[in-house]
């Protein structure tokens, strides 16, 4: 394929897409087909045969539209019409609102001028929503696979990592290191075998945006992992994706046998000398295998063990070749950048955080999805304005960012701006984008005894620090939970916290004890509470003193 | 194909070792290859036995006591077999929010099992997952490989005891059978 052939496809699917007066969409990934969404689009499709229709309205599934939990969510002509909690019931009534404008229900029209929609700002997600994740026309005649081609026919290496430096683009998997930098050192690596892996082993609870790109956009990921591989000197790429998503596995499949049968991943790619191959991985159910050295081993076929850095996988990574590692939403970045430039890319964001962020807002926020916004935007627009506040009049607490390894944000600084340096200035961190709203009916020492659990479990073993320290501090957690500890055990909690933190070995350590932290800094209160009082402010926790108190 | 790999033959005679030995053919029997031949084998068998364990080992030249070690490292193999249905549920930050170990609680009460665990009669098994990614329909339960959302305690003790009821109210119908 050269780039005519690129051009015709595209031209050809817009002509076909134009044939129709009307287009429905519905969406079909992970969350809304869960709600029967597939039940619904084969119902619009049988409904519009039924009706002779089918020739001026096409139904379409697509990607993921960020309202999940008012699935399964139906749009039409433009998003200027939207449906939600779709059921096949409702087809109908669906297509007289879309065909003969008649008014549909009140239960299921939404409304597309929410803040939700149109406060975002869709660089990843522009196609979700829009294409059919299950055909590369769609992709391509979303002007997909063009960056690749302007890459591989008119930039050399260094010019497309130039780009990527000018963006600004830091790594959207968490610790936010700057691309640019990651891929001029493996790029100035001197070897002949390099590789380039996507981390899609999204493992933070509570985090669902590499799965929703997976599953609404494949060929963006593809496309992004290709132009790595060009501009880093590497031939093979390999995506580490969680079995637990198989949609989002079965997508990549079809993806990437696409973009070989049509010659956009393989041997001589765009009649040029670039080759790239894809193959995928599945990892099993491991949290460390996040971190980028135990994702190597795990990739090897071993145990999914970190080992200490440097040699920095950039130098000596899988098969000790040098290794280019980023995160879906990293690449997912890369073809926009491509296409409009570094400049425009940096254009967007704050002064040290540029571009967008996917966020999954979940917990205790009345719409729970996901949203892609400007960093630097706040937490309250966040959940205030995108988010639509708490549910059932009740008080917001905290949220959380970052998983495990992040921290709880109280109140005070909900009208900090969301980039790396501010989060982490109050404890927490960006990380890959869960964001978790919790209300008065969460009790901050279980939160932290949830989040220590987890590490605990997650913990590899491999070295003393996170083994036995988490564990530790898992029972003073507990203890406390259960109205057992006393005022020693919390300056124990301190320590161990700090001790944890510089000693452990990889990331999962050392970050391990930001939960536990930032509530004992910001809710300090409530940990009172429970040993002084032996009372839970929120009624999760059963400190026995409570229960003799009551007399039960 | 390497001659190594043509000596072992498969524990049983059970044709389903061909899918087995088609993953590894298709890895050239390279030891890297043993995630995914463990997830095949699953895949395959509902669950890993030891003398899977023993065959994949010998097949790939990777010590067992590797190959043991890999799958128990991994929290997605499981060497116990899954009962007929299962209930998995999301644990996940989103879930536990919104009351996750109630839910869990529930389960417990209503089949009188713990998490990991299967009923005596092999019927169902009650286990747990970190996260699901269906955040936004939190709290969510996996019945039989379908996520379902926004699950309360009532909904999904009345989905248990359909599990449940089934195989008794089956088992009746059997043995009423067996008296005609």
């Amino acid at each position: 394929m050269n780039q005519d052939d690129l051009a015709n496809i595209a031209a050809q699917t817009k002509q076909s897409d134009n044939r129709y007066d009307h287009v429905i969409k519905v969406c079909v990934a992970a969350g809304c087909l869960s709600a029967n969404a597939d039940q619904v689009k084969t119902q619009l499709e049988s409904e519009l045969k039924q009706r002779g229709l089918e020739t001026c309205c096409k139904v379409k599934g697509v990607g993921c539209m960020g309202l999940c939990a008012a699935g399964p969510l139906v749009s039409a002509d433009a998003n200027e019409k939207m449906f939600q909690a779709v059921t096949p019931a409702d087809a109908s009534a669906v297509i007289d609102s879309v065909i003969d404008n008649k008014p549909a229900p009140a239960a299921i029209v939404m409304d597309s001028q929410l803040d939700f929609f149109t406060c975002q700002k869709k660089v990843v997600l522009e196609n979700s929503g829009e294409i059919d994740p299950e055909r590369i026309e769609d992709y391509i005649a979303a002007d997909g696979y063009e960056a690749l081609f302007h890459v591989i026919t008119k930039l050399k290496p260094l010019g497309v990592i130039e780009q990527v430096t000018k963006s600004g683009l830091r790594g959207r998997g968490g610790a936010g290191f700057p691309t640019g930098l990651k891929w001029t050192t493996v790029y100035k690596a001197g070897a002949a075998q390099k590789y380039v892996i996507c981390n899609a082993d999204e493992g933070d609870p509570g985090a669902f945006m590499d799965r929703s790109v997976l599953e609404s956009d494949p060929h963006r990921v593809l496309e992004g992992m290709a132009i790595a591989g060009y501009a880093v000197g590497a031939n093979k790429g390999f995506i580490y994706c969680r079995a637990e998503y198989p949609l989002a596995v079965k997508r990549l499949r079809i993806a990437i046998r696409q973009a070989e049968s049509n010659g956009l991943l393989g041997m001589n790619i765009g009649d040029t000398h670039f080759d790239f191959k894809i193959e995928i991985r599945l990892g099993a159910g491991a949290f460390v295998c996040g971190e980028e050295t135990a994702l190597i081993a795990s990739i090897e076929g071993g145990r999914g063990t970190p080992r200490p850095r440097p040699p920095f996988p950039a130098q000596q990574g899988l098969w000790n070749a040098p290794t280019l590692i980023n995160n879906v939403e990293t690449f997912a970045n890369i073809p926009p950048i491509i296409r409009r430039g570094g400049d425009w890319y940096a254009s967007i964001g704050t002064d040290k955080s540029k571009g967008t962020k996917v966020f999954a807002l979940a917990g205790r926020v009345k719409n729970t999805g996901l949203i892609e916004v400007p960093m630097g935007i706040t937490l309250r627009d966040i959940i205030f304005k995108l988010g639509g506040g708490i549910p059932e009049g009740r008080k917001f607490k905290a949220v959380q960012s970052g998983g495990p390894s992040g921290g709880c944000v109280p109140e005070q600084f909900l009208d900090i701006p969301v980039d790396y340096d501010s989060l982490a200035s109050v404890g927490s961190i960006m990380g890959s984008g869960g964001m978790i709203v919790m209300d008065e009916t969460s009790c901050m020492v279980d939160v932290a005894k949830f989040f220590m659990d987890f590490c605990m479990t997650e913990s590899c073993g491999k070295c003393v620090p996170c083994r036995v320290g988490t564990t530790q501090m898992h029972n003073i957690l507990e203890r406390i939970s259960e109205g057992q500890a006393g005022t020693k055990d919390l300056e124990l909690l301190q320590r161990l916290t700090s001790m944890v933190k510089a000693a452990s070995l990889c990331g999962l350590g050392q970050t391990a004890p930001n939960p536990t932290l930032t509530t004992l800094r910001y809710f300090m209160d409530e940990y009172r509470a429970h040993i002084e009082e032996g009372r839970c402010p929120a009624g999760i926790c059963h400190p026995v003193k409570a229960e003799a108190e009551v007399g039960v | 194909m390497l001659p190594t790999a043509k000596t072992v033959s498969p524990p049983s005679e059970d044709k389903r070792w061909k899918i087995v030995d088609g993953m590894m053919r298709r890895h050239g029997h390279e030891p890297h290859a043993l995630i995914e031949v463990l997830h095949t084998v699953q895949e395959t068998f509902g669950f890993l036995t030891d003398d899977a364990l023993k065959y994949v080992a010998v097949s790939l030249r990777v010590p067992y006591s590797k190959v043991y070690g890999v799958a128990t490292f991994y929290h997605f193999f499981t060497m116990k077999p899954p009962g007929k249905h299962t209930c998995v549920v999301c644990t996940g930050t989103a879930c536990h929010i919104k009351g996750a170990t109630m839910l869990l609680n529930a389960v417990q009460e209503t089949a009188r099992i713990k998490q990991g665990e299967t009923t005596k009669d092999g019927n169902l098994s009650l286990l747990t997952a970190r996260c699901l990614g269906s955040c936004g329909l939190a709290p969510a339960v996996v019945f039989d490989g379908q996520v379902a959302g926004k699950i309360t305690t009532e909904s999904i003790k009345k989905r248990i005891r359909t599990f449940l009821d089934q195989e008794e109210l089956e088992s009746e119908t059997l043995s009423v059978e067996e008296h005609k």
